[in-house]
């Protein structure tokens, strides 16, 4: 149909054109309008106390006590279950959040802005990681750390950030990719680059030596410190792209470990939503699928952009790793999904296929004619709070959120 | 004995119906099972299953793109062993001799994409699907050859309206055979080049005149297939003249062939004015029609045999064979008189009938050609019956008997034992698409019969070069006392013979 | 006649046939043993088997 096939091409127009660069790092309270104290945001589509998950719960808990609304985890947990704090998504505040996701007023995020529609998004700072509030960890070794990074770590990084003006990050993804990186499972290559970029800086503007010694190990050893970069990046690709009458492309994905949410472009800010799938994928030694908690995340952002699962024939390690097949295989993973895609990322190319560009633009009308899902390379928590990682795999969207999609589009347009 | 019904869903794994027609056969036939059923949860497949009593408790929540396994057996322990065995054909690697890793695409759009040059588009997907599959073929300016049936005429009018306009060939539906620029597409033979070109509504006519032609030392440049409904009036035979069009312009063709069964008098009137435009000359073969009005470059063939004589040039065919000096060489079963056909080609099925009615012999059909009544009719009562196997009747959830010769056997076994039955005809089709060694299976079936039973009559439909080789097939024949004729026409001319003399 | 003056059709009859074959697997086998390039698309009925989803795909363009 003519009228979508010209706003699905504006849609991956719009998104392909993005600029997104990373400008600053502030509180929360100071950047998410509307954001306030015994607010919590969370990954995934919208859902309510009762119906989250272990990790999920765990997060929160250690939130509140984080914020002060309440004095320990047992009161904290009284406090969200008798309706003392409100739950958003991320989404609905311009932000996005890896696993749980947990967002609240004195949180550091990093600050996105889409230089080519000056749109902006944002994002906590990764912790880490081991046991961490991202899978539902709430202890004190967990709290202090956000404080740290509260009070240290975000207003140093921040300082650094502004000395260079701005950091772009399709670059630095570009490189990745033609390291072995796929931006969701694997962000080795890009963590690097990153601190490459911005040591020298922090070295003349953090004063303390001890400090600065502090921060650049914390970037240093977190092998997945990019992925917060990674996904506000995504967002701020997509949101240009939200609200174009017709297009049936996917704008977001994400997981709240109980159900699975997309938005398309052609219904704006209306949410399709699925129970979510289990992964499937390897675990480390001591634990197996018994211990996996349900699929959880706004992560699948970059999946949304064409990297992740999408990308996966650039990192053909993760694909053996997370079990998804021989490394041999991991091109294929990136065809499929070519299959359900409307255009190519030309700036994002994988050396292993000719240079062919990521697959970029989901069309849910694909998705449902040819029965193949989005898959999602993903990071597999324990279902006990703050336990942690115990595995990595790949999940697959659920159908239901597609089949939503495609007949809330044929209404819109009036097509039955 | 008390029966048990198992049921068993796999969600939303697909097979296609041939593989999922030879794993049920596997399992029907595993010990203490009555029936088994692999067939997808499609509404028409279900009442199928539930009429056959393969349904626990006459129903099913499975959809269309789940699989249902069924088996019906005389114990619980025997219905769960035949299920195991189901479940171990399904899960066996799909492909030999490709890399398991080899990267599919899921779609035609897919396909295009990533690959160059293709330029059709070979569909057989269940009739439900075959429309859509091929309206996305066409907009991406593939040529079609549908191998599915079971498609609405509007569907069949829309897609060649569409094709005509993008000038691309539309071939089929529920078209079997086509030869092109030398390729053989689905069944079709290993034939010679030469110049004679082809325009075929009917698959198995199609195969038996390039292979007489190839066989008997002339050479084909093309056949093009149109489907079997091409020439009836709702079409108006549109791929029909699209051919005559290519034909004329192709300079490797010298003289075409038209075969199909009687066309739609307007239709054939359409088709035979634009033959009378041609530069070239054309042989008109419509099975059943006893003449046509036709223009001066254009000579009409009664059978296939002579349509292929005449496409030589009148050189004959099978010159030195002589049915009646044949059928003198043997016996007619005492008190029996009657001829029985039982074909697995459509057209073959037609040109018997041509030749039998020719011959004197009062003929019945379910596939009948004009003044022949249906074997339904009450007229019908008495009559030869000749038929074809191939038919929608017979293959509904079942492949077709050219694919799988096994649906023929129950109907051979049961001419054996007819008292009234003196000759039994029969085709041997083989080529690409074909099974294997449809000779060797016709034989197990037959070669128990003793001495006073029915003689069998046949013809090997292919060529040397066929990976069955035609000459091996009809030794195997012999050899299991069939008596092999070098045509179907000349298999008809020997068993009137045979029923006629002493 | 040059290339470009040719009909597809014409172009079809004096190239070398390319498939993309949908549907029975048993025909991929045929083709290669006649050296035929042919691509064997995985098919399952779209939209999961649903009918009216598959009709309304095809309305929305697929």
């Amino acid at each position: 149909m003519k009228l979508i096939e010209d706003a699905n091409k504006e849609a991956v127009k719009r998104i392909l054109e993005g600029e997104p660069r990373l400008i600053d790092i502030l509180p929360a309270r100071e950047v998410l309008k509307g954001l306030k104290e015994k607010m919590i945001l969370h990954a995934g589509p919208p859902i309510t106390w009762d119906r989250m998950c272990g990790p999920m719960r765990g997060a929160v808990a250690g939130a509140i006590v984080f914020e002060g609304w309440a004095p320990d985890l047992k009161a904290a947990e009284q406090l969200a279950a008798s309706g003392g704090v409100e739950f958003h998504p991320n989404h609905h505040f311009g932000a996005v959040g890896p696993m749980t996701g947990m967002t609240t007023v004195s949180m550091p995020l990093f600050v996105v802005e889409n230089a080519k529609f000056k749109n902006r998004t944002y994002c906590a700072i990764n912790e880490g990681l081991g046991k961490v509030m991202r899978f539902g960890g709430n202890d004190e070794s967990v709290l202090n750390r956000l404080r740290w990074l509260r009070d240290v770590f975000g207003p140093q990084l921040a300082k650094a950030i502004r000395a260079l003006g701005s950091i772009d990050l399709k670059s630095i993804t570009a490189r990745g990719l033609s390291m072995g990186d796929e931006l969701h499972q694997r962000n080795l290559a890009c963590s690097s680059v990153f601190l490459r970029e911005v040591a020298p800086t922090m070295a003349r503007v953090v004063e303390d030596k001890e400090q600065l010694a502090e921060c650049l190990a914390f970037i240093a050893k977190n092998d997945q410190f990019f992925l917060n970069l990674a996904m506000p990046m995504g967002k701020a690709m997509t949101d240009p792209a939200k609200g174009i009458k017709g297009s049936t492309v996917v704008t977001a994905m994400c997981r709240n470990g109980t159900d699975f949410g997309i938005r398309v472009s052609g219904t704006g800010d209306q949410w399709f939503t699925a129970p979510v799938e289990m992964p499937e994928g390897l675990y480390f030694p001591g634990y197996s699928e018994k211990d996996a908690n349900p699929d959880m995340g706004d992560s699948a952002i970059v999946e949304t952009i064409g990297l992740g699962g999408f990308a996966m024939a650039a990192a053909p390690a993760v694909a053996g790793f997370v079990g998804a097949g021989a490394p041999s295989a991991a091109a294929n993973f990136t065809r499929s999904m070519s299959e359900i895609a409307v255009g190519q990322n030309p700036e994002w190319t994988i050396a292993a296929m000719d240079f062919a560009g990521v697959p970029t633009g989901i069309d849910v009308r694909l998705v449902v004619e040819t029965g193949i899902v989005p898959l999602i390379n993903t990071g597999i928590a324990h279902k006990e709070p703050g336990v942690g990682q115990v595995g990595a795999g790949v999940v697959k969207a659920p159908m239901g959120c597609f089949t939503q999609a495609v007949r809330a589009i044929a209404k819109e347009l009036g097509v039955s | 004995m008390s029966s048990v019904v198992l049921n068993e869903i796999r969600k939303g794994f697909y097979l296609d119906s041939v593989a999922l027609m030879r794993i049920s056969r596997e399992v029907a036939a595993a010990p203490g099972v009555a029936e088994a059923a692999l067939m997808m949860g499609t509404p028409a497949n279900v009442a199928i299953m539930k009429n056959a009593g393969l349904l626990k408790d006459g129903k099913t929540n499975a959809q269309g793109n789940d699989l249902i396994l069924a088996v019906r057996a005389e114990s619980e322990a025997a219905g769960r062993e035949a299920l195991a065995l189901a479940e171990k054909a399904l899960d066996k690697p799909k492909t030999q001799g490709e890399s398991a890793e080899a990267w599919r695409p899921r779609s035609i759009a897919a396909a295009v994409k990533s690959i160059d040059g293709l330029n059709l588009a070979l569909i057989s997907v269940p009739g439900d699907f075959a429309a859509a599959e091929a309206r996305k073929a066409l907009s991406r300016d593939l040529h079609v050859m549908m191998f599915s049936d079971n498609v609405s005429v509007e569907d069949e009018r829309s897609l060649k309206e569409l094709a005509r306009e993008r000038g691309l060939l539309m071939m089929g539906p529920d078209c079997g055979t086509a030869i092109i620029n030398g390729a053989p597409l689905a069944f079709a033979n290993n034939v010679k080049r030469g110049g004679i070109g082809v325009i075929g509504a009917s698959g198995t006519g199609t195969q038996e005149v390039t292979c007489l032609i190839s066989e008997a030392g002339g050479g084909i440049s093309h056949a093009i297939g149109v489907g079997g409904r091409d020439l009836k009036k709702d079409i108006g035979g549109i791929t029909t003249l699209m051919a005559i069009d290519a034909l004329d312009a192709d300079p490797a063709t010298e003289r075409v062939v038209l075969i199909s069964k009687p066309p739609h008098p307007d239709v054939a009137k359409a088709v035979l004015a634009r033959i009378a435009k041609s530069p070239k000359p054309y042989v008109i073969c419509f099975i059943g029609a006893k003449s046509a009005e036709l223009p001066p470059n254009a000579r009409f063939a009664a059978t296939l045999k002579q349509a292929a004589e005449l496409a030589l040039d009148g050189r004959p065919i099978s010159k030195g064979y002589d049915a009646g000096a044949e059928a003198k060489r043997h016996a007619r079963r005492k008190g029996a008189s009657k001829i029985e056909g039982l074909y697995s080609g459509g057209t073959l099925c037609a040109e018997a009938q041509v030749i039998l009615a020719s011959g004197g012999r009062k003929v019945a059909s379910n596939a009948a050609i004009p003044d022949v009544p249906d074997l339904a009719a009450p007229e019908a009562n008495g009559r030869e019956r000749i038929i074809d196997l191939g038919s929608d009747e017979y293959t509904k959830g079942r492949p077709h008997p050219m694919i799988d010769p096994s649906v023929r056997d129950d109907a051979l076994r049961a001419a054996l034992k007819d008292p009234s039955v003196a000759v039994i005809l029969v085709d041997v089709v083989i080529g690409y698409g074909a099974h294997s060694d449809p000779a060797g299976h016709l034989v197990q079936v037959v070669e128990k019969r003793g001495k006073d039973a029915p003689l069998i009559v046949g013809s090997v439909c292919g060529t040397e070069q066929d990976p069955q080789i035609r000459s091996a097939q009809a030794r195997r024949l012999q050899d299991a006392g069939i008596l092999v004729a070098p045509s179907n026409a000349d298999a008809c001319k020997l068993a009137l013979a045979l029923v006629t003399s002493g | 006649m040059s290339d470009e003056k040719k009909s597809p059709v014409q172009k079809l009859l004096s190239t070398e046939v390319k498939v993309v074959n949908v549907g029975l697997e048993g025909f991929v086998k045929d083709l290669k043993h006649c050296n035929i390039g042919v691509v064997h698309v995985d098919w399952s009925p779209p939209a999961g088997g649903d009918p009216a989803m598959a009709a309304l795909l095809a309305k929305l363009g697929v």
